[in-house]
C-alpha cells in the first residue's frame, strides 16, 4: 500500500501553529511539503523555500503582445483603407494611443489570469487531498501541512508520529 | 495602519464567517424577498425588452432625439452607467494596492456591480447606432467590401475601452472569487450546489503555492485595473472634447468625469452596502465603521467633483470666448436651467450632512444621502449633454430636447438590466470576500494579542 500513498497530513489551529511546525518540519530533513490554507499566511513560502512566482512576467509579455498586436492592427487597417480626413495623418500615433493602452492592459490581465491558472495546474477537479476527511476544514478555519509520499525521508509511520509530535491537532495518511 | 484594528468585530470567528457568507447562497435565508425584489426587476426588464423591440422595429425616431440635439439618452446614461462602474473597480483594485483592508468586506459587491453597470452602459451606443445589427462593422474582421474600421474616430475607441474594461473586469472578479467558491464548495450540502461550487472553484485548494501565484496575479491585475478606470472615464471625456461643441472641451474634463464618475459609483455602493447588510444581517461584516468610511470617501469625492463645477465656469469666462459663454449663461438660466441647478442641489446640498459623523454611521441617512448624488449625477450628465447641444453655433440650428417615453423606458429598463443579473449574483455566490475577511480578523487579532 505504501506507494500507493500520496502523502500525511497534519491540521493545525492557527498560522502560527502552522509556520511553526513547518519550520520543524524543514529541520527534520522533510524538503517536499505542501501547506494548504484558508488565506495566504505571511512568511509561509519563505520557510516552505518556494521559488518566487514568475506571473509578473508572464504579464510583462503579455503587455508586450497587446500592444504590438494594437498599434500592427491600426496601422495596417489604415494602409489598406486609407481615408483622407481634412489632411489629417493616415498614421496617427496619438489617435491609436486609447486603443493601445486598452489591449495592452487587457493582453497583460488574460495572460496573468491563464498564466496563474496554467501555472498552478487548475482548473483540475480531483486532488488527492479531498480526499482525506478534515480537508474540507483548510477552507474554512484550519492550516494544514502535508508532507508528499515522494519525500525522500517519507515513512508513513515515523512521518506520522513526527507530524504529531509538532502539536498537530490530527494527522492522516493521504491515499495516491 | 492603527485605524484599521477595529473595522471587524474581533469577537467572530473565522469558521463563524465562512459559515455565515456561505450560507447566504446554500441556504438563501431571505428567499420571499428576493422573490418581490427580483418581481419588481423582471418588470423592468421587460420593459427595456419592449423598448428595445420597438427601437428595432421603427427606428431611433421614437426618442427625442432631433438635429442638433442627436446625442441625449443614449449617451446620457451610457456616462451614467459606466460612472456608476468605475468605484467598483476603485474599491477592489486601488484599495487592495493602498493596503486599505475595510475594502475587504465592500470589494466583492461593488466589483459584481462594476460588472452590471458597465453592460447597462455597454448596451447603449449600441441601441444608439440606428441599425444595431450592423454592430459588427465595429471590429476589425476581413470584410469583403474590404472596409476596415476607422481607428482614428473617437467611437471606435469606445468600443475597445469598454469591452476591455468589461473583460478586465470580470477577469479581476473571478480571480478573486475563486477561493471563496472552494470555501463554498466544501459547506455544500447538496449536489446540485456541490457541482455548480466544484466546476467554477476549478479544484482551488488553498495550497500555499497556489497562494503565491494567485496573490501577484491578483495584485497586478489590480495595478493594471487602476489606470484602466481612469482611461475608460477619460476616454469618455475625450469623445465630448474631440466635438467641436462649445462646453464640451475644458481640460477639466477628463478628471472631472473619472471624480464624478467615482463619486456615482461610491454612492450606489454605498446603496448595495446598506441594503444588504440589512437584508442578510451583516452587521458584523459591513459594520458602521464601514459606512464611516463610505461616508468619507463620499463627501471627499463628491467636493472633487464640485471643484469641477467651479473650474468649468472659471474656464468658460477665462476663454472669454462667446459661444463657451453662452452656454454658461444657458446652464445657469437656460431653457435647461434645472438640470444644471438640480444637479447642484442633489450632488452637494444633501452630502453636507457628512460632515457629520452620526449621520455617517447611520445607515438609512446614508442611504437618502446617496440616492440624491446619484439623482444629482445623473442631472449632471444630462446637462452636459443637452445644454452643449441645444444651441450650438448657429441660430437657425437651434433646438429643444424633450424625451419621449420611450426614452424614459429604456432608461428604467436598464435599471431592470442591471438588477437582474444582480441579484442571480447575490443568490449564488458570497457577496462578501470570504477568506479577505478572515485573513483581516486574523491580523486584527494578532495585533491585540501583541499589542
Amino acid at each position: 500500500m505504501a506507494e500507493e500513498l500520496y502523502g500525511a497530513l497534519a491540521e493545525f489551529r492557527s498560522p502560527e501553529d502552522l509556520l511553526a511546525a513547518t519550520r520543524k518540519a524543514r529541520e527534520a530533513g522533510y524538503r517536499n511539503l505542501d501547506a494548504f490554507t484558508p488565506f495566504p499566511v505571511e512568511g509561509l513560502d519563505r520557510i516552505l523555500r518556494l521559488p518566487r512566482p514568475t506571473i509578473s512576467f508572464v504579464g510583462l509579455a503579455g503587455a508586450i503582445a497587446g500592444a504590438g498586436a494594437a498599434l500592427i492592427m491600426q496601422f495596417y487597417v489604415n494602409y489598406d483603407y486609407p481615408l483622407n480626413v481634412g489632411g489629417r495623418p493616415i498614421y496617427a500615433i496619438s489617435a491609436f494611443a486609447v486603443v493601445t493602452f486598452e489591449l495592452t492592459i487587457l493582453f497583460s490581465a488574460l495572460a496573468m489570469l491563464a498564466g496563474m491558472l496554467w501555472q498552478n495546474g487548475l482548473p483540475r477537479l480531483n486532488y488527492p487531498v479531498f480526499g482525506t476527511g478534515r480537508f474540507h476544514h483548510a477552507s474554512k478555519d484550519r492550516f494544514f501541512l502535508c508532507v508528499s509520499a515522494d519525500d525522500a525521508k517519507f515513512e508513513a509511520a515515523k512521518t506520522l508520529a513526527f507530524l504529531r509530535g509538532t502539536g498537530a491537532l490530527s494527522v492522516e495518511l493521504v491515499p495516491g | 495602519m492603527s485605524d484599521r484594528s477595529d473595522i471587524l468585530p474581533t469577537r467572530q470567528s473565522m469558521g463563524g464567517i465562512a459559515d455565515q457568507l456561505t450560507g447566504i447562497p446554500l441556504h438563501f435565508p431571505v428567499e420571499r424577498r428576493w422573490l418581490i425584489a427580483m418581481m419588481f426587476a423582471s418588470a423592468l426588464l421587460l420593459l427595456l425588452m419592449v423598448s428595445v423591440v420597438e427601437l428595432f422595429t421603427r427606428g431611433v425616431g421614437i426618442w427625442g432625439i432631433n438635429i442638433p440635439v442627436n446625442w441625449a439618452f443614449a449617451i446620457h446614461n451610457y456616462v451614467w452607467w459606466l460612472g456608476i462602474g468605475h468605484a467598483g473597480t476603485l474599491i477592489s483594485a486601488l484599495l487592495l494596492l493602498t493596503g486599505s483592508e475595510w475594502r475587504n468586506s465592500l470589494n466583492r459587491f461593488a466589483e459584481t456591480m462594476t460588472l452590471f453597470a458597465v453592460v447597462c452602459a455597454g448596451i447603449y451606443p449600441i441601441l444608439h447606432l440606428g441599425r444595431p445589427w450592423y454592430v459588427y462593422w465595429m471590429f476589425p474582421y476581413p470584410a469583403s467590401m474590404s472596409v476596415w474600421p476607422q481607428f482614428r474616430s473617437p467611437l471606435e475607441w469606445d468600443i475597445w475601452a469598454v469591452l476591455t474594461y468589461l473583460t478586465v473586469s470580470l477577469a479581476f472578479w473571478y480571480t478573486g472569487l475563486i477561493p471563496d467558491l472552494a470555501a463554498a464548495r466544501d459547506r455544500a450540502t447538496r449536489r446540485g450546489w456541490q457541482i455548480f461550487f466544484g466546476i467554477t472553484a476549478l479544484g482551488w485548494r488553498g495550497s500555499a503555492r497556489h497562494w503565491l501565484r494567485w496573490s501577484q496575479a491578483y495584485r497586478l491585475t489590480a495595478a493594471l485595473a487602476v489606470p484602466l478606470v481612469v482611461s475608460v472615464h477619460s476616454e469618455v471625456s475625450l469623445l465630448f472634447a474631440v466635438g467641436q461643441i462649445p462646453g464640451w472641451h475644458s481640460t477639466i474634463f477628463p478628471p472631472y468625469f473619472v471624480l464624478g464618475a467615482a463619486f456615482s459609483g461610491f454612492a450606489i455602493v454605498s446603496i448595495i452596502a446598506v441594503a444588504l447588510r440589512s437584508w442578510f444581517g451583516l452587521e458584523n461584516l459591513v459594520t458602521d465603521d464601514h459606512l464611516d468610511v463610505l461616508g468619507k470617501v463620499l463627501l471627499a469625492t463628491g467636493l472633487m467633483t464640485g471643484y469641477g463645477y467651479v473650474f468649468e465656469v472659471f474656464d468658460a469666462v477665462y476663454s472669454g470666448e462667446a459661444h463657451e459663454l453662452q452656454t454658461l449663461a444657458d446652464r445657469f438660466v437656460g431653457a435647461y436651467a434645472w438640470t444644471y441647478w438640480g444637479a447642484v442641489i442633489f450632488n452637494f446640498t444633501p452630502l453636507q450632512a457628512l460632515w457629520w459623523r452620526v449621520v455617517r454611521r447611520t445607515g438609512w441617512m446614508l442611504l437618502l444621502i446617496s440616492v440624491s448624488v446619484a439623482i444629482g449625477m445623473w442631472l449632471e450628465r444630462y446637462m452636459i449633454l443637452v445644454t452643449g447641444l441645444y444651441r450650438d453655433f448657429l441660430v437657425s440650428s437651434w433646438s429643444h430636447f424633450t424625451p419621449t417615453f420611450w426614452d424614459w423606458s429604456t432608461y428604467f429598463g436598464t435599471i431592470g438590466l442591471f438588477l437582474v443579473p444582480f441579484l442571480i449574483a447575490i443568490r449564488l455566490v458570497p457577496m462578501i470576500s470570504i477568506f479577505e475577511s478572515k485573513e483581516l480578523l486574523h491580523e486584527e487579532k494578532e495585533e491585540q494579542q501583541h499589542g
